[in-house]
């Protein structure tokens, strides 16, 4: 317990270890014994089919999936056992999710401060000052009183992604951030990702932008099937597949 | 015969049958007893002001009571078919289709004179409580289902948003989900509160004092002592000035929500 309450950055532990994961929906074996980390500070696209498990994996993290069996070490913290705060484990891994998700009946400062206040205990001031300088770093300084329903699409995601930030958060994840944008959109939510990248903030992504995955993902990992085929550096995985089921998949997508 | 021509035909024998209806309607009232049974000035005065000043405020006043006593029993037992816990369910969902399934004149009259019988017992307020704390248990039935509806219509993605922020699960619901499924119900709790206007007229039954009578039992009585209905019409009046800026702002709400989507 009380390792969860600590900054438990500590070098060396990988800031998401999953081993052996099996998650099934009734008869439905999503994840077929999953073995994924993601190391602090590293980038991890995971790509593939849909069907083929890995936004399930991204949700098993956070455990807003039961896993079935298997066992999830974030930053070193076992988050399947009982005796874990899971809200506190959450307080420190950001989600951004395909549908943006934000809270339609309060405004963007409101959206952003309402767990800092709530989960994080901090005052209303403090959180409006972290909401802000949030705000101004996905370029919607000028939003602070909007509501979300006066958004496009992409200008919501990048509110998702201040309101993950505003708790301060160890790594993000990231489910299909770009699925449901309209194309001319999609650039600026993922020049926000590249940004987050760049000042060292520990990510999985699962995604289908492939230029993204090439561009600034350390390591891209394909599933399908409900297992790991084939991971590795981009130029890698992208570029010269080991493994047919990934050649095919890229050459339907590239 | 062009198409055009025979409309226009049918039209104008449908506005002379409504003409005609009219004017039968009219030639073959008893006006004479009309105004006086049920438009008599004299008796109209005598009326005022306490058809005001206690009746239709009386009839405001309960049905505020019982509504916010409603919501908050309702609102209980929303979240109580809703939890995990299989006896909370189980207790909820009996208490909703038992009070579903009775006539609320049944549970008022239990309440203003089985239960003081049985148990000894007599609500506060005399019979207009007994009556109050009956209507407060049959429209907590209906609005724990409205409820329940509203909360089942927020998207589940509010709930993971708010999860995987580290929010605890009471106050996800007290600054997620109730604030959104209060707005999607907010049409059909207004009807809720327009039958309960209604339904305090049920509370005749009960047996009020005089200064505790709402709308229809003042003007039942009135109409025993005046031996003429023009109470009546006055109290059909005073409902209607209540209730039709409500179902106004229902068909206004529900344009507005439609436009939201």
């Amino acid at each position: 317990m009380s390792e969860v309450t600590e900054p438990a950055l500590r070098k060396g532990v990988p800031a998401i270890e999953v081993r052996n994961l099996h998650k099934s929906f009734g008869d439905n074996e999503v994840l077929k014994g999953i073995d994924f980390h993601v190391d602090q500070g590293e980038v991890v696209c995971v790509i593939g089919p849909s069907g083929s498990g890995k936004s399930t994996l991204l949700r098993c993290v956070n455990r807003l999936e039961e896993p079935t069996s298997g066992t999830i070490m974030v930053e070193g913290v076992d988050i399947t056992d009982d005796e874990t705060d899971l809200d506190k484990v959450r307080t420190r891994i950001g989600m951004v999710f395909q549908q943006f998700n934000l809270f339609p009946h309060l405004n963007v400062t409101r959206n952003l401060t309402l767990a800092q206040i709530r989960a994080k205990k901090r005052s209303k001031s403090e959180a409006g000052e972290v909401a802000a300088r949030n705000l101004a770093k996905v370029g919607l300084k000028d939003k602070a009183t909007a509501f979300p329903a006066q958004l496009s699409g992409g200008q919501q995601q990048r509110v998702a992604i201040a309101r993950a930030l505003s708790m301060d958060p160890d790594m993000m994840l990231f489910d299909e951030p770009t699925s449901a944008l309209d194309p001319e959109l999609v650039g600026d939510v993922l020049d926000v990702m590249k940004q987050l990248a760049k000042d060292g903030m520990t990510m999985m992504v699962v995604t289908h932008e492939m230029g993204f995955a090439r561009e600034v993902g350390d390591r891209v990992v394909f599933m399908d099937g409900g297992v790991v085929v084939e991971q590795g550096k981009p130029e890698d995985v992208l570029g010269n597949p080991q493994h047919e089921r990934t050649r095919e998949f890229l050459s339907k997508v590239l | 015969m062009k198409r055009s021509t025979r409309r226009r035909l049918t039209r104008g024998a449908l506005y002379a049958l409504f003409i005609l209806a009219v004017a039968v309607v009219v030639a073959l009232a008893d006006w004479g007893a009309i105004r006086s049974n049920f438009f008599d000035v004299d008796v109209a005065i005598e009326a005022f002001p306490e058809i005001l000043t206690v009746a239709a405020k009386n009839t405001v006043l309960y049905t505020a009571i019982a509504f916010v006593g409603g919501l908050l029993l309702g609102l209980i037992l929303a979240l109580m078919k809703l939890s995990p816990v299989l006896p909370y369910r189980w207790a909820a969902t009996a208490y909703i289709e038992l009070f579903r399934g009775l006539p609320a004149l049944l549970v008022i009259f239990g309440f203003a004179f089985a239960v003081p019988i049985a148990f000894g017992w007599r609500p506060p307020g005399g019979s207009a409580g007994a009556g109050l704390i009956a209507l407060i248990i049959v429209s907590s039935a209906y609005i724990a289902e409205t409820i329940r509806a509203g909360i089942e219509a927020v998207p589940p993605g509010q709930v993971e948003a708010a999860r995987s922020l580290g929010m605890h699960p009471s106050w996800t619901m007290i600054s997620v989900v109730l604030p959104q499924a209060f707005r999607i119900i907010t049409p059909p709790l207004t009807n809720e509160l327009v039958i309960l206007i209604k339904d305090t007229s049920l509370l005749f039954i009960a047996g009020m004092a005089l200064g505790d009578r709402e709308l229809t039992t003042f003007a039942r009585d009135m109409v025993s002592s005046s031996a003429n209905a023009t109470p009546l019409v006055l109290a059909a009046l005073l409902y209607l000035i209540i209730t039709l800026p409500l179902t106004q702002l229902v068909a206004k709400l529900e344009r507005h929500n439609k436009r939201g989507r």
